[in-house]
């Protein structure tokens, strides 16, 4: 019933949404061209079905290679700055300088200095463009840790390691899957930015690319939906680990 | 300036000191101290007369916030300095061990709660555990009722004196509620204003049983007046000095 409902629920949402976005385009009268309809997308999806399966697992696995390197640094970054005040004070400009950086702008860039290796290019742009909310949240994590929590395994004689491995890093995964949430959207967006702007016969930015040269205006938008599609699957793989590893934080409905 | 200075202070084996005295008079410094979490810039803390260089596992610790885990469960929270603390005992035994403690405070049948499942007083009684579970020589209390509602706080003094008879502990509480040192304390110590020493010590009358009736016989509350006129001299204003603000 429960389960039930919590598919129920946003399927309709995404139903309502579909028909509204239909009623729109057919009350305007609006030409392909300038909006798409969900009619004119199911063709689309069919005619290119074997391009979207192939493209999709490039976008797909290349963000997720860029999101698990952004966990690796982010955390490390994030440690790095938490534990000494030094660190932090002069990460910080720095960090927020390069995060300020359009990352449009890095991506002909790192194209010229890696020329030819796509899938790296990729992965590092996606990283680039996400490691930034997991490393300020993971230093916060650390950095707020209230002395008290330090002192109850401090008093017993606990290493520093301990006092990390059974306070620190647990205390701080509410925050890291936060900041997750957020790097997932923002991986996806580095990956297609390097598939548009450099593109090289590789994933969904490819063949929304192919699409804009052929003027085939519903591929166009069934590659956006394509993409909101595996954005929301993430999206939901992180909020799945969350509850295996963060479900305490979660209060009950009372 | 010295957040302490000249402070001479000896608490008896299985005794119970309270310490009060005015905010930020370095109450807490001092608890720090003698946990090993702070080292002095001068002067020596003695434990059986050996000097306290660090943190050791003889003390247990509770302060004003319970600081439970919210990741574990009530039972995993009190076990935790078995966690850290070097001994041999098993898993089931460390169960049990805070499984006693719990139903001592009347927390038995919350072993599987989270914390945030608990009233304030119940997470309180909690901290008090996992203060106690590894056996600690001494007890080091850092105004722990302090943020608790009044009838609460009454509550979880007569708990903490039923674990001090059950525990053969050495306790040291600091306060500010100088009912509570009263209630619970064998030895008051009032410090005076910074730089901190002792400025007045009183022995507390109440017997082994306690009742918070007791702190309403004429002995409890001349000894209550004292304090209270000792505080005032360590805040710097004596009653006189009240008198002439007010004309």
């Amino acid at each position: 019933m429960d389960l039930a409902r919590r598919i129920a629920i946003p399927t309709t949402a995404i139903a309502i949404t579909l028909v509204l976005w239909e009623l729109l385009v057919w009350v305007n009268g609006w030409p392909n061209y300038k909006m798409a309809s969900p009619s004119d997308l199911v063709p689309a999806f069919w005619k290119f079905r074997e391009l979207f399966v192939q493209y999709s697992w490039d976008t797909l696995w290349r963000t997720v290679a860029g999101l698990g390197l952004s966990v690796l640094v982010g955390t490390a970054i994030g440690m790095i700055m938490g534990f000494s005040r030094v660190m932090r004070e002069a990460l910080y400009p720095l960090l927020v300088g390069f995060n300020a950086i359009p990352k449009a702008t890095v991506v002909p860039v790192i194209a010229l200095i890696f020329i030819g290796a796509h899938d790296m290019n990729t992965i590092l742009i996606a990283f680039m463009i996400s490691f930034f909310p997991i490393a300020v949240s993971i230093s916060i994590g650390l950095s707020t840790l209230e002395p008290e929590y330090r002192d109850i395994l401090r008093a017993l004689g606990a290493s520093r390691f301990t006092i990390f491995w059974k306070i620190a890093l647990p205390k701080t995964l509410p925050e890291f899957f936060g900041a997750l949430k957020v790097a997932v959207t923002l991986a996806f967006i580095g990956t297609n930015l390097m598939e548009i702007v450099e593109p090289h016969g590789k994933g969904l930015g490819h063949l929304f690319d192919s699409g804009k040269i052929n003027a085939d205006y519903p591929l166009m938008f069934a590659v956006l939906i394509a993409l909101a599609f595996l954005g929301i699957v993430l999206f939901y793989v992180v909020v799945f680990l969350e509850r295996i590893f963060a479900g305490w934080a979660e209060r009950g409905e009372t | 300036m010295p957040v302490l200075e000249d402070l001479s202070l000896a608490c008896a084996d299985q005794s119970f000191t309270a310490v009060v005295g005015p905010s930020g008079c370095g109450k807490s410094t001092l608890t720090r101290l003698i946990a090993g979490l702070l080292r002095p810039d001068s002067g020596d803390i003695l434990l059986h007369g050996e000097p306290v260089l660090g943190p050791r596992s003889s003390v247990g610790m509770a302060f004003q916030n319970p600081v439970l885990l919210e990741w574990r469960t009530i039972i995993d929270n009190v076990t935790l300095p078995l966690e850290i603390v070097p001994n041999d005992l098993s898993r089931a035994e460390r169960r049990q061990r805070s499984h006693e403690l719990l139903s001592l405070v009347g927390l038995g049948g919350f072993e599987d709660k989270r914390p945030s499942e608990l009233s304030g007083g119940m997470r309180q009684r909690a901290s008090l555990c996992r203060a106690l579970v590894h056996r600690p020589e001494v007890l080091i209390l850092d105004e722990p009722f302090g943020a608790l509602d009044a009838f609460t706080r009454e509550d979880l003094w007569q708990t903490m004196h039923t674990l001090r008879s059950e525990e053969n502990i050495t306790c040291l509480l600091i306060t500010h509620d100088l009912r509570e040192s009263v209630f619970l304390a064998d030895k008051v110590v009032v410090l005076s204003g910074r730089p901190a020493h002792v400025q007045f010590t009183a022995e507390g009358g109440l017997g082994a049983e306690r009742r918070l009736d007791d702190l309403y016989t004429p002995e409890a509350t001349d000894l209550l007046h004292e304090l209270r006129h000792q505080i005032e001299i360590a805040q710097g204003r004596s009653p006189a000095d009240e008198q002439g603000e007010s004309s």
